[in-house]
C-alpha cells in the first residue's frame, strides 16, 4: 500500500467536514483507507492505528490539516489527495442560505413549494395563519377526512372529489351547518366566491346575482350567460350533486339560499340543480319564498332551462323584458351558418365534457328524434358503454368510467380527440355535437386540441355543432375559441341548449325529408329567436305533464 | 365568507392551485401524501383516535411539557436517589433488556459496572454473574434515569439531579466519560474503572459542592435556550452549553478550595470533553417529558430510547408501557479507522433530547454538523421543518435563529407520526459492536414505523385509560 500524506499548516475545518471528506476519498477507485483530521495528538494516535502515520504528519500541530491516504498506487494516492483538495475548497467557499421557517411569502407561491410544503391541513394552517378555505380534490377514500380537518380548523370546505360515502356526505354538512361553515360537494366541480374562481370556473363579472349550484358545468353555462346578458355573479356557490338527494335533505342548497339573502351584494337568487326529490324540493321552495329576494329555481331535465333561466334572472335584475334578453343572447352571439351532412349519414354523436350539458342535449335530441343512446342514460335500456352505440350516442366524456386513470376532458382534449376522429370514420354519423368549456382549470386551448380533429370530420362531410361556454375575461378567451372552431369549419351556436336544439330540428328535418338536402339554419330552426322563450315554455310544460 | 379574503389550502390537484394563482388569489398547495401511506386499518385506526376527548388530553400534556422547567439541583449517588435500586441492580438504556439479548457495549458496561461494584474481580466473573440470574436489571426511563448509549447505571454511580421546578418531578443522569475507551461503550478496562471513580467520588463531590453554593440550582432550561442560538442541537453538538457550563460552574468551583492541579483536572476533563453536556440535556429533557406521563387518553410520545437490541417508546396515555422494534442500523459518518462492519445498531437513552423537541428537531439549529444528515444546511432546516408536522406545537422555550426564532417542534403525536408517515429524525452517536472500543462515527436515524401504530392501537384497546405503572 502507498501512504500519501499533505499536511496544510494553520487550516482549521470542523471534525463533521473532514469526517464527510474522509467518507468520499475512501470511495475512490483503489483507495484503501483515506483520514482528513486536525493534527491533534489524540487524530494522530488514530494515523498510527490506521497505519498512515508519516514522519511529515507525526510533526503536525493540532491546528494543521493531515490529508492521510493509503492506496494500491502512487497516482490513486495522488488523486485522492488532489479530490480533497477540491472538496475543502468547496466546503469553504460553499455559502448556502440555509432556508429560512413558514413566512408570508408561501401565500404568494414564492416559497413552500413541493417536499418542502406543509403535508397536511394542519400544519398549513399553523405555519400560515390566514386560511379560510380547503380546496379537496383527493381520491374520496381520504376526502372525508380531510374535509372533517378543514372545518375542524373553521375552514370552508370545497369538495371537488367524488367517490365519498353519503354518510360522510350527510355528517360533514351536518357539522359545516353548526359551525356556519360552507360545505361545497362532494363533486362540486364550479364555486365563485368573492369573485375567485374555485376549480372550473369562468371569469364572470361580479354582480348582482347570487348563484346556488348542484350542477358544475350547469353553474358555468349560467354564469357566462348571464355575464353576457350583462349581469354579473356576486357569489356562486356549489352545493355536489347529492345535496337535494333526500339522505342530505338540501343542507347546503338552504345554507346557501339564506347566505344569499342576507348578502348585500345579492340581489337576485338562482338555484340550478336536476329536479330534487319532492320533499326536498318542497323545502327549497319554502325556502326561496321565505326571502325578500326573487329566486329562480332551475330544475334541470324538466324545469326551466339554463338559457331561460340566465334571461329571467338579468330580467329580475335589470327590469328588462325576458324576451328582449332572449333575444340579445342569440342574436349577440352569431350569424348562424348553415350546416350539411353529406346523403345518407343520419346520426348525431355527443362528446361531452360537461356532463349537466350532455343531460341537456339528451332531453332535447330524444323529444325530437326518440331514443338516443347516452353513457348516463337515466333510463338503464338506453345506457350504452364507453365506446357508443350503434345509433344516435350521446357520450359524457366526463363520467367517472371515463375518467377512471386519465384527467377530467375538461383539462386533457386526448380522448374527446379521439373519439371525434372515430365518430367521423363512421360513415352513418352526420353531426358531432359539442361543448367547448373554458374557465379558469381548463384546457388553455381547448379549441384549439380539437380544431384538426373538426376540419378532418367536416371535409368527411360531417357536420360538427359546437357551444362555447366562457367569457371574453377567460384565460382562453371566448371569441378567439368561437373563431378557431368555425375556421375548422365547425358552427357554433350561442348556447349548449341552442346547438343541440340546431341538431335535433337538423336531424328531424333529415328524418322527415329523407332523399333531399336537408340545409339547417342554427338555433331553433325556423321557430326564430322570439320563438325560443315560448319553446322553452311549452317544453317546461311538457315535463310538468310528465 | 363574504367579509373574509379568500385563501385557499389547495389539497390536491396543483393544476386548481395554479388557476388561483393565476387570478391573483393567494393559495398554499399541500404536499398530500394519502395518510398512513393509505392502509384501510390504519387510517381506521387513526379515525378511533381522533376524538375531541384526545385532543383534549393532548392540549394538557403538552402544556405540561411547554411549562416544564429543569432546573441542576444536586450531584447525588444513584443508591441514595433512585427508588429501588439495589446493589445488585443494574440500570440501563433502552428498553426493558435481558443479558441474554444485550448487544456487546451494553454487556462490556455491565461487566465494568459490575467489577466497579466489587460484586465481580474479573470480566469473566462478572459475566457469570449477569448471566446467573442474581442481578436485576431495569430499565433507566422507568426509574428516572437516563443514560447516554449503553447507559448503564450502578449503585455507587454519580447522578446529576435534575428538578422540574413547575411540576415537582426529577429525573437523573450520569457525569458523561468523554470519548474514547468508556464505559457507555462497554469498555472496562482498569483506566475506564478508574476514571469513573474519579468522576463518582472527587467529581461529583465537587459538583455537589458548587451547584449548591449556586442557591437555585443551575437553570438548564434557560442553558439549552442559549445553547441552540451558538450552534448546538444538544444532542449530537454540545460545544456550546458545555462552555456555558463550565462558565456558569467555574467560580464556584474555584471557591471550593480545591488543590490547583485537582482543580485544572477537572475543569480540563469538563471543558475538553465535547459531549460532557450531553447528559444534562437528557437528564432535563426527561424531566420535562415525565411531567406528562400519565395523561389519560394522550397520544403525546413521552419517551423514546434503545438500546442496541430493540428501539421502545413510550405515550402518556399508557405511562410505563413499552412499544418496542428492533434497533435500527445508523446511517453514519464514520471516525478515522472504522466502516459500517464495525457499528453496533442504534442505542442509548439520549434520543429523550429529540422526543423533548431539541437534537435531531433543532437540527436546523446546529448547522456545523449537517454532514451527519446529507451535507447542507438546506437539507437540515428540512428535517426539522419536517418535523413540525409530527409535532403538536413550537416550543415556548428553545427556538432556532434561522427559522426566525421559530419554537422547535415540540411533542411527538404518535397520530401524526402513524398519518403522515414522517418518523421522528434522531441525531446520534454510533458505537462499536465490539464492548470497550467506543464510539466509531455519528449520524442520523429513525425508530421503526411500527411503534407508533401499536402504541394507538393499545390505547384504543385500554380505553383510554391508562395501565401500567
Amino acid at each position: 500500500m502507498v501512504v500519501r500524506v499533505l499536511v496544510r499548516p494553520d487550516s482549521y475545518f470542523d471534525s463533521v467536514s473532514l469526517m464527510a471528506v474522509s467518507q468520499r476519498l475512501k470511495e475512490l477507485p483503489e483507495v484503501a483507507d483515506a483520514v482528513a483530521i486536525m493534527g491533534t495528538e489524540m487524530n494522530k494516535r488514530l494515523l498510527e492505528g490506521a497505519g498512515l502515520l508519516t514522519a511529515e504528519s507525526a510533526a503536525a500541530a493540532p491546528a494543521d490539516l493531515v490529508i492521510a491516504v493509503g492506496a494500491e498506487t502512487e497516482s490513486a494516492a495522488a488523486e485522492a489527495i488532489a479530490e480533497a483538495g477540491r472538496l475543502l475548497q468547496r466546503r469553504g467557499g460553499a455559502a448556502t442560505g440555509a432556508a429560512g421557517g413558514a413566512s408570508e411569502s408561501a401565500w404568494s407561491g414564492a416559497a413552500a413549494q413541493g417536499a418542502q410544503a406543509p403535508r397536511t391541513i394542519r400544519s398549513a394552517v399553523k405555519a400560515e395563519p390566514g386560511a379560510s378555505l380547503a380546496l379537496i380534490s383527493v381520491p374520496g377514500l381520504y376526502a372525508a377526512r380531510e374535509a372533517r380537518m378543514a372545518l375542524a380548523r373553521g375552514l370552508h370546505v370545497m369538495l371537488f372529489s367524488d367517490n365519498v360515502p353519503l354518510e360522510a356526505e350527510v355528517a360533514l354538512k351536518q357539522l359545516a351547518h353548526e359551525q356556519g361553515l360552507l360545505l361545497m360537494g362532494p363533486d362540486c366541480g364550479t364555486a365563485i366566491l368573492n369573485g375567485v374562481g374555485l376549480g372550473f370556473a369562468n371569469a364572470v363579472r361580479r354582480g348582482s346575482v347570487g348563484i346556488v349550484a348542484a350542477s358544475g358545468t350547469g353553474a358555468q353555462e349560467l354564469s357566462t350567460l348571464i355575464d353576457r346578458l350583462g349581469g354579473g355573479v356576486s357569489q356562486l356557490i356549489g352545493t355536489g350533486g347529492r345535496d337535494l338527494s333526500p339522505a342530505v335533505g338540501g343542507r347546503m342548497t338552504l345554507d346557501g339560499l339564506r347566505l344569499l339573502q342576507a348578502d348585500p351584494a345579492t340581489a337576485v337568487i338562482v338555484m340550478i340543480s336536476k329536479p330534487p326529490a319532492p320533499a326536498v324540493a318542497e323545502a327549497v321552495r319554502a325556502a326561496a319564498q321565505a326571502g325578500s329576494k326573487p329566486v329562480v329555481l332551475c330544475f334541470l331535465n324538466g324545469g326551466l332551462s339554463i338559457d331561460a333561466a340566465a334571461v329571467r334572472a338579468i330580467s329580475l335584475a335589470t327590469g328588462e323584458a325576458e324576451a328582449a334578453a332572449a333575444a340579445r343572447l342569440a342574436i349577440a352571439a352569431d350569424d348562424r351558418p348553415p350546416f350539411a351532412p353529406a346523403p345518407g349519414r343520419r346520426l348525431v354523436r355527443g362528446l361531452f365534457a360537461g356532463g349537466t350539458l350532455c343531460d341537456q342535449a339528451l332531453l332535447v335530441l330524444e323529444r325530437a328524434l326518440g331514443p338516443v343512446a347516452c353513457n348516463v342514460h337515466p333510463d338503464p335500456d338506453r345506457r350504452c358503454g364507453p365506446t357508443g352505440s350503434a345509433g344516435h350516442t350521446l357520450l359524457d366524456l366526463g363520467d367517472d368510467e371515463l375518467t377512471q386513470g386519465r384527467p377530467h376532458p375538461m383539462i386533457d382534449p386526448t380522448l374527446r380527440r379521439q373519439l371525434l376522429l372515430e365518430a367521423a370514420d363512421d360513415p352513418e354519423t352526420a353531426v358531432i355535437l359539442l361543448d367547448v368549456v373554458l374557465g379558469h382549470g381548463a384546457h388553455p386551448d381547448p379549441a384549439g386540441a380539437l380544431t384538426g380533429a373538426i376540419f378532418e370530420a367536416v371535409s368527411r362531410g360531417v357536420a360538427v355543432v359546437a357551444s362555447v361556454t366562457g367569457t371574453e375575461a377567460d384565460p382562453q378567451r371566448r371569441s378567439a375559441q368561437v373563431a378557431a372552431l368555425r375556421q375548422a369549419g365547425a358552427v357554433v351556436l350561442p348556447t349548449a341548449l341552442q346547438a343541440a336544439s340546431a341538431v335535433a330540428t337538423g336531424l328531424a328535418g333529415l328524418q322527415g325529408s329523407a332523399g333531399r338536402e336537408a340545409r339547417l339554419q342554427g338555433s331553433a330552426g325556423s321557430a326564430g329567436l322570439q320563438g325560443s322563450a315560448g319553446r322553452e315554455a311549452r317544453l317546461q310544460e311538457r315535463r310538468e305533464d310528465a | 365568507m363574504m367579509e373574509q379574503e379568500l385563501r385557499v389550502i389547495n389539497v390536491g390537484a396543483p393544476h386548481f392551485a395554479e388557476a388561483l394563482r393565476a387570478q391573483g388569489a393567494p393559495v398554499i398547495q399541500l404536499n398530500w401524501r394519502p395518510p398512513a401511506d393509505g392502509d384501510p386499518g390504519l387510517i381506521a385506526l387513526l379515525e378511533q383516535v381522533s376524538g375531541p376527548e384526545v385532543d383534549a388530553a393532548n392540549a394538557q400534556a403538552l402544556a405540561a411539557i411547554q411549562t416544564g422547567h429543569p432546573v441542576l439541583v444536586g450531584v447525588e449517588r444513584a443508591g441514595d436517589v433512585v427508588e429501588g435500586l439495589t446493589r445488585t441492580t443494574i440500570l440501563h438504556s433502552g428498553p426493558p433488556n435481558r443479558w441474554e439479548t444485550m448487544a456487546g457495549p451494553q454487556r462490556g458496561a455491565v461487566i465494568g459496572a459490575l467489577m466497579l461494584e466489587g460484586l465481580a474481580d474479573t470480566p469473566e466473573a462478572a459475566e457469570a454473574l449477569a448471566a446467573s440470574g442474581e442481578i436485576t436489571f431495569r430499565a433507566n426511563n422507568d426509574c428516572g434515569c437516563v443514560g447516554p448509549m449503553a447507559g448503564v447505571i450502578s449503585y455507587s454511580s454519580a447522578l446529576f439531579v435534575v428538578e422540574n421546578r413547575t411540576h415537582g418531578n426529577r429525573a437523573y443522569s450520569g457525569l458523561n466519560e468523554g470519548y474514547g475507551k468508556v464505559l457507555r461503550m462497554g469498555a472496562y478496562a482498569p483506566e475506564v474503572l478508574e476514571r469513573l471513580r474519579w468522576l463518582n467520588t472527587d467529581v461529583a463531590d465537587a459538583l455537589r459542592q458548587a451547584v449548591g453554593a449556586m442557591g437555585g440550582g443551575l437553570d438548564l432550561r434557560s442553558l439549552i435556550a442559549q445553547a441552540l442560538h451558538m450552534g448546538d442541537e444538544c444532542h449530537n453538538r454540545n460545544k456550546a452549553s458545555g462552555a456555558l457550563f463550565l462558565r456558569e460552574m467555574g467560580p464556584h468551583l474555584a471557591r471550593l478550595g480545591l488543590a490547583p492541579e485537582a482543580l485544572a483536572r477537572m475543569l480540563d476533563f469538563m471543558g475538553h470533553n465535547e459531549v460532557w453536556f450531553v447528559n444534562l440535556a437528557m437528564a432535563a429533557s426527561k424531566a420535562v417529558l415525565d411531567a406528562a406521563r400519565g395523561t389519560p387518553e394522550s397520544t403525546v410520545v413521552t419517551c423514546m430510547s434503545r438500546n442496541g437490541y430493540e428501539f421502545g417508546i413510550q405515550i402518556a396515555g399508557l405511562p410505563g408501557r413499552w412499544f418496542t422494534g428492533p434497533a435500527q442500523p445508523v446511517k453514519a459518518l464514520y471516525f478515522p479507522g472504522f466502516t459500517a462492519a464495525d457499528a453496533a445498531l442504534d442505542i442509548g437513552d439520549s434520543v429523550i433530547t429529540e422526543t423533548a423537541g431539541i437534537g435531531g428537531f433543532a437540527m436546523a439549529a446546529a448547522p456545523a454538523i449537517v454532514q451527519f444528515v446529507g451535507g447542507t444546511p438546506d437539507l437540515a432546516a428540512e428535517l426539522t421543518r419536517q418535523m413540525y408536522e409530527i409535532t403538536l406545537a413550537e416550543s415556548d422555550h428553545y427556538s432556532i435563529p434561522t427559522f426566525g426564532f421559530r419554537g422547535t417542534p415540540t411533542g411527538i403525536d404518535a397520530r401524526r407520526v402513524v398519518e403522515t408517515g414522517i418518523l421522528p429524525s434522531i441525531n446520534t452517536g454510533v458505537a462499536h459492536r465490539l464492548p470497550g472500543i467506543g464510539q466509531v462515527g455519528a449520524g442520523l436515524v429513525h425508530p421503526p414505523a411500527n411503534l407508533f401504530a401499536d402504541a394507538l392501537r393499545a390505547l384504543v384497546a385500554a380505553g383510554g385509560r391508562p395501565s401500567g405503572g
